[in-house]
């Protein structure tokens, strides 16, 4: 087995001390790095020699380092989680670039997602998101028969394609106007497509999108930067699904009839 | 109301709005360059159609009105949308900026749509109030008289021997000025570039789209934008050209 030619790059990474102040780009050279190691790993060790030099090392997230967990949020080159389709920046490895390069690291933008230190953005605006009406109802107690709700295989399989959201907020941070429609088109479609969903199916979109709007992220110009930024490669389509679902809940709930009320004081 | 609340307030009710008026404004463009292109035919033609069309009076005026509401409405869901885009953003923007697969039209609508609202102001200045240009008006050129009848569905709506305005070669005249006639060539241009995404778009967000048909739509809207602009600059350029006498 021969050991992977090591290359040397350098980082420029935005650097910020704490929320609401001014950060800056410093520049750190990346020596010998293995192009076998992640994007992560990279930072890591060039966080070992910070710190044995005595320098804060960089601040980033991260978690499960298998790009499941949604946790890793960096913009490496202009792009969210990094150059290559699909993947989040825990998924990006050092192949990926080459001897010499000069590689931008930023967080995430948007107005919703502060900057807590240098590259670890505060993205529990999808949380509140979240509880506005990503839930369903259910009886608590034993496990319901599973077969007893009929899920035809194709919906089946759109309801999990909108599952598979992370919510890392790479659409978010991909989109001109920070828009969180791809996020919240997920949530609405991954539920509301299957029939434990229907209940809540058009208060949840109203709660959401109103939820979404207010916490401060933009409007959907229709240029899909998101999906293509997207690490589960998130469709679009449902981006049409959600505005389809909202027009129909804000027609029905306008023009639905009222219970009596009887005994309401 | 709830209903209006929704409609307005939000970020997807706005751009319902932005797609509903677009519709009814590319439902427009296109009857308007149907009509204009009445010009290449006897003056019989495009004279009388013009003669029609002021004689529906409040119908005309409704109609007006009508378009100027949805002119209205797309420009303030437009503003409001690109308002709050850029508070979203946030105060620090990305040191390294790259785009993935947005379209060149779809990231310039705000700069073609300012040109067309532009374009919009001077053609109505020039054609329908004459304040620009008075010298080429409709209604500071002689007369002219219809030769034959011009109908519209088979009905005759204008008689022959009828004194009509001379649309025909106000237009002519009008172009004859060859900076404005430049102007219109470029001005329908960026107009075609900004229906090349909004015509796409439109359906996105009425939820009318998805993977299997929009390289379908694509095609079509591309062709239909191709063609408005060759409609488009056919009458200016044909003016320039000197085809049009």
């Amino acid at each position: 087995m021969t050991t992977p030619k090591t290359f040397n790059v350098t980082v420029r990474v935005w650097r910020q001390v704490g929320p609401g102040r001014e950060g800056r780009f410093v520049e750190y050279p990346a020596r010998g790095v293995n192009p076998d190691m992640s994007f992560l790993e990279m930072l890591d060790v060039l966080n070992d020699e910070l710190a044995a030099r005595g320098e804060e090392p960089i601040a980033f997230s991260h978690d499960c380092r298998e790009g499941i967990c949604g946790t890793c949020s960096l913009v490496i080159n202009g792009k969210p989680h990094g150059p290559n389709h699909g993947v989040a920046s825990c998924q990006t490895y050092m192949r990926s670039f080459r001897d010499g390069d000069r590689i931008v690291v930023e967080p995430f933008r948007a107005r919703a997602f502060p900057v807590i230190k240098d590259l670890v953005t505060d993205r529990s605006a999808f949380d509140t998101i979240q509880q506005a009406g990503g839930f369903i109802t259910a009886r608590t107690g034993s496990a319901p028969e599973a077969n007893a709700a009929p899920v035809p295989k194709h919906v089946a399989d759109l309801a999990m394609d909108a599952a598979q959201c992370i919510g890392c907020g790479a659409c978010v941070a991909a989109c001109k106007n920070s828009s969180a429609m791809l996020f919240v088109a997920s949530k609405v479609s991954h539920l509301g497509l299957l029939p434990q969903g229907q209940p809540e199916r058009d208060s949840r979109v109203l709660a959401m999108v109103s939820t979404m709007d207010g916490l401060g992220f933009g409007g959907c110009t229709n240029q899909y930067e998101c999906s293509a930024a997207c690490p589960k490669l998130i469709s679009h389509d449902f981006i049409a699904r959600l505005n389809r679902d909202y027009t129909k809940a804000v027609f029905r709930s306008a023009f639905k009839p009222e219970p009596a009320g009887g005994g309401e004081t | 109301m709830d209903l209006v609340r929704n409609l307005f307030g939000s970020t997807i009710g706005r751009k319902l709005l932005m797609a509903v008026t677009g519709v009814v404004l590319i439902v427009f463009v296109i009857g308007h360059l149907v009509g204009n292109l009445q010009v290449f035919e006897d003056p019989d033609r495009i004279n009388g159609y013009s003669h029609f069309l002021q004689s529906l009076g409040p119908a005309l005026w409704a109609a007006r009105i009508f378009l100027l509401v949805c002119v209205a409405l797309h420009i303030w869901a437009g503003t409001v949308l690109a308002i709050e885009a850029r508070r979203a953003r946030g105060a620090e923007s990305y040191a390294v900026k790259k785009w993935i697969q947005a379209t060149v039209a779809s990231r310039y609508m705000r700069w073609t749509g300012y040109v067309v609202l532009a374009f919009i102001l001077y053609h109505l200045a020039q054609f329908t109030v004459g304040v620009a240009q008075p010298g080429t008006f409709k209604a500071n050129l002689p007369h002219y008289t219809m030769k034959g009848a011009y109908r519209v569905l088979g009905v005759e709506v204008v008689r022959a021997g009828t004194d009509v305005l001379d649309v025909r070669s106000m237009v002519i005249l009008g172009f004859g000025n060859r900076l404005v006639a430049v102007f219109y060539i470029v001005a329908v241009g960026l107009l075609s570039l900004h229906l090349l995404h909004g015509a796409d778009s439109l359906f996105q967000t009425l939820g009318w789209r998805n993977h299997r048909w929009a390289r379908g739509l694509r095609v079509v809207v591309t062709v239909f934008c191709a063609a408005y602009f060759l409609g488009n600059l056919a009458i200016p350029g044909a003016a320039l050209l000197g085809v049009l006498h």
